[in-house]
């Protein structure tokens, strides 16, 4: 019987990540004084079943790893010893621990133990240290070495299985090879035949046999019973202290006759020393695991989507009779047929789209444990306050958006809130407060992180762009106009260069990232009350509101929320800058002008300049007119590759259908404007129109 | 037992190992291609040109919810323009590469026939080292007439 259990893997991994979490957010919300019992449980249970998988799994390391955690959280869980600082850390590196053996196991490479086990020792310290300081101040002893403290030779257990043992799906060889695993090969097993019946009255299916297995080496009972805890019910297991059983032992139990055992027996003669390596080397052998990414599904989501698709079924077969025989005196019916069955379409693609969206705390779960370990290497006192956690949003916008929002809230934490004394000189409250809220919003999702910090220092921020020759010097610039400074590449405001922020990496690639997912950043501060990041993101990557508009016979669709405005030009606007390039002159700026038919190479005969319209787009903060034909309507669009048959396309980030089956590329405002050239580096605030 | 073998190699009446070639015409010349890589088989229908794009490339169609790029084989092969008319058809092909599979259409002007051609009888001595000789498996007799059989992995790249 061999079932290949890498299928089972991922699963494996994905419920041990989620333990994980579980453990660490357990972890941070434990009250160290008086520990809710149940947190604790939770925590213990997490452990307890990534060992129990572990183990199933062969992944020694991380089995052998987590049962020293989970002898330690037995030990808080049975009250023998206070939860303290100090095994509060412990235990959150060696979540960390964890977390980095299983991507090592995932990625096929071989593991790094020498976290583990310096972990472990640290562990085993505390374990070893002979007075638990116990929290309920009771006498009670540790039942760990209560029950241990008699192992000194070793073991002798006799298995007697059931003779159903087999039927359960048990297999005696698996336990001995852990067992031999767990005592180094140190053991001897003798088989017992006294049991099987006359050849003729014999189940071929049946385990007629009794074991005696001799451990010689100190383990613990603990371990032993572990090997056996699944056939508990099936089979009576003894256990005794090696020192005790030796001496009648020999009598009874050499039986030479396993030797003769019939050959319908089914579990082979326990051949114990070679399958030792096989299992060890189990782990490393299932190389590079394609990883396929999986969501769960709450089942309301799945059983509405049932319910629609039955109900697609009925119309289905609705229209199906309404067409066999049909004449013109049922249209009526056939037109009611098809409005239900564009109805049910329509429920049936907005369900499917709720499928992909998990509430945002998938995120936000991350971030109590970043708070806390940055803010304890800075020194500073922080509290952080989360709320809109079951706010849903699309999973691969939930992916992309972590990692922008580790850095804001970084950045809140290590630029935005001052020191505790700092903050009691400015008269607020030792402790700081960093805020983090998402909610929906006319179908985007916003996201906030707020700090009661110092805020952006305009001056400073000025002061420094100058220096960059961001802005030119004496640049009359707005208050909003300065703060979007800070997304400029290359700004840094923080005077010292620390390893969680100031490399002037920053800003930048977290509004581009944003971008990226179509979404937008925008800032606002009080200096000496805080500041607040307002990041807002479409729910979803696959659809898009988009704006139609037309070029020569080309439709070509614009992100709305990209598009600033649309103007239909008149002549006296354009202006010609040095021969080839134009500029629109908009209110009180100059916005550099692109061609849409020139730089996508369309053929469109030249019409005059005043027929056509600018469509005025904003990207990356900065703003370009593009000029097409016609503005056409609006309308949501679903997003598709265009990469996956063909190449990326300069200028176009994806294509969609319209409705009537034809395909129209969406336009990729960014790189729209790098193409074109359009784009002007040099905040000007001296450029004013006159 | 004979369905496994047909569908991995089928044998022709002399028991010679086969490839199965569809193949089609342009410019009165006969093309095949692997008769597993063809997706369908479908009639002319105005693309959405895609900006920038080399000339063979006529635009991106709607097929069946993906996106799939059409190409003038003509123009790839730098034969001169045809009219499309009422053979033109497009042979869509799927072909798996190093990076995942890719679905594109061919235009051709008519689809020809199928072909068992035995394995490793393609010849390809005597073409020169021209622009079009990476996009050609090779050349076999069919009938008395020549066949060219196209590398497909190569002729659905596109280069910048």
């Amino acid at each position: 019987m061999s079932i290949d259990l890498s299928q089972f893997h991922q699963v494996f991994y994905e419920e041990s990540y989620e333990g994980l979490d579980a453990m660490e957010q357990g972890l941070l919300d434990m009250d160290l004084v008086e520990p809710d019992a149940e947190v604790i449980n939770t925590i213990f249970r997490a452990a307890h079943s990534m060992k129990g998988g572990a183990g199933t799994f062969g992944f020694t390391d991380v089995a052998e790893f987590t049962h020293v955690l989970e002898t330690l959280l037995d030990q808080v869980r049975d009250g023998q010893r206070a939860m303290s600082q100090d095994i509060q850390n412990l235990l959150l590196a060696s979540v960390d621990c964890i977390r980095g053996l299983l991507q090592g196991l995932q990625a096929g490479e071989a593991s790094d133990l020498t976290e583990a086990s310096e972990l472990k020792k640290q562990f085993e310290a505390i374990l070893n240290d002979d007075a638990p300081a116990a929290s309920g101040g009771g006498p009670e002893t540790p039942k760990e070495t209560d029950d241990n403290s008699d192992n000194g030779d070793g073991w002798h257990i006799r298995f007697i299985p059931e003779i159903t043992l087999l039927q359960s799906g048990n297999e005696p060889v698996r336990m001995f090879r852990q067992l031999a695993d767990l005592c180094d090969n140190q053991m001897r097993v003798t088989c017992d035949a006294s049991r099987i019946p006359a050849f003729t009255s014999m189940d071929p299916e049946m385990c007629y046999l009794i074991w005696d297995i001799q451990i010689e080496k100190a383990i613990d009972k603990a371990d032993i019973e572990e090997v056996f805890e699944w056939v508990t019910d099936d089979a009576e297991i003894i256990i005794t202290p090696l020192s005790e059983k030796s001496e009648e032992q020999p009598a009874k139990v050499t039986q030479p006759e396993i030797e003769t055992a019939p050959q319908a027996e089914k579990p082979p003669e326990p051949v114990v020393q070679a399958p030792k390596q096989e299992a060890t080397k189990a782990a490393p052998k299932q190389t590079k695991t394609q990883e396929s990414s999986s969501i769960r599904v709450s089942i309301d989501k799945v059983d509405s989507l049932i319910n629609m698709v039955g109900e697609l079924v009925i119309t289905q077969s609705m229209l199906g009779q309404l067409g066999q025989n049909f004449d013109i005196t049922r249209v009526q019916r056939l037109q009611e047929g098809l409005a239900q069955l564009e109805h049910n379409t329509r429920e049936l693609q907005e369900s499917v789209m709720k499928i992909r969206m998990m509430p945002i705390s998938f995120v936000f779960s991350r971030f109590p444990r970043l708070v806390r370990d940055v803010s304890i290497s800075l020194n500073k006192k922080i509290n952080l306050e989360i709320s809109g956690e079951n706010t849903e949003l699309d999973k691969t916008v939930m992916e992309k958006i972590g990692d922008p929002m580790v850095h804001l809230i970084r950045n809140s934490i290590d630029h935005g809130i001052e020191l505790p004394e700092d903050r009691i000189a400015a008269g607020k409250p030792e402790t700081g407060t960093v805020n983090l809220n998402a909610y929906h919003q006319s179908g985007n999702i916003v996201i906030e992180i707020k700090d009661d910090g110092a805020g952006l220092n305009t001056d400073r921020i000025l002061q420094k762009a100058i220096e960059k020759g961001l802005v030119v010097e004496g640049a009359n610039l707005s208050q909003e106009q300065i703060f979007d400074l800070i997304f400029q590449p290359g700004f840094s405001t923080a005077d010292v260069v620390s390893d969680l922020s100031g490399r002037g990496v920053g800003m930048d690639v977290v509004r581009r990232n944003i971008a990226a997912l179509n979404g937008s950043i925008e800032v606002t501060s009080e200096k000496g009350r805080g500041s607040r990041f307002i990041i807002r993101l479409p729910l979803t990557l696959a659809i898009l509101d988009g704006q139609l508009v037309q070029v020569g016979k080309e439709i070509y669709i614009f992100p709305l929320v990209s598009i600033v405005e649309s103007i239909q030009l008149d002549d006296l606007s354009i202006n010609n800058v040095g021969g080839h390039s134009d500029v629109l002159q908009l209110r009180d700026e100059y916005v550099p002008i692109i061609h849409l038919d020139d730089v996508f190479s369309i053929d469109n005969e030249k019409r005059p300049i005043e027929e056509s319209i600018v469509v005025v787009v904003e990207t990356d903060g900065e703003k370009i007119g593009v000029v097409v034909d016609e503005l056409l309507g609006q309308q949501q669009v679903v997003i598709k590759s265009l990469e996956e048959n063909y190449k990326r396309v300069d200028g176009i980030s994806g294509a969609t259908i319209l409705g009537d089956g034809t395909v129209a590329l969406i336009v990729d405002i960014s790189s729209l404007s790098k193409m074109s050239g359009a784009s002007s580096k040099v905040l000007d605030g001296t450029h004013q129109a006159a | 037992m004979s369905e496994v073998s047909e569908v991995e190699a089928p044998v022709s009446e002399d028991g010679v190992l086969t490839e199965q070639y569809l193949t089609f015409i342009m410019a009165n010349e006969e093309y095949g291609v692997d008769i597993l890589a063809v997706q369908e088989i479908r009639g002319w229908e105005s693309a959405t040109p895609v900006p920038n794009s080399p000339s063979y490339i006529r635009g991106v169609i709607n097929l069946r919810g993906t996106i799939v790029p059409i190409m003038d084989l003509r123009q790839r092969f730098g034969l001169p323009e045809a009219e499309y008319g009422n053979e033109t058809v497009v042979v869509v092909l799927k072909v798996f590469t190093s990076s995942g599979s890719r679905t594109m259409g061919i235009i051709v002007d008519a689809v020809s026939d199928v072909y068992d051609v035995p394995i490793g009888d393609a010849r390809n001595k005597g073409l020169s080292d021209n622009q079009n000789s990476n996009f050609i498996k090779g050349l076999v007799t069919v009938n008395k007439h020549m066949v060219i059989l196209l590398e497909l992995e190569n002729l659905l790249t596109i280069e910048d």
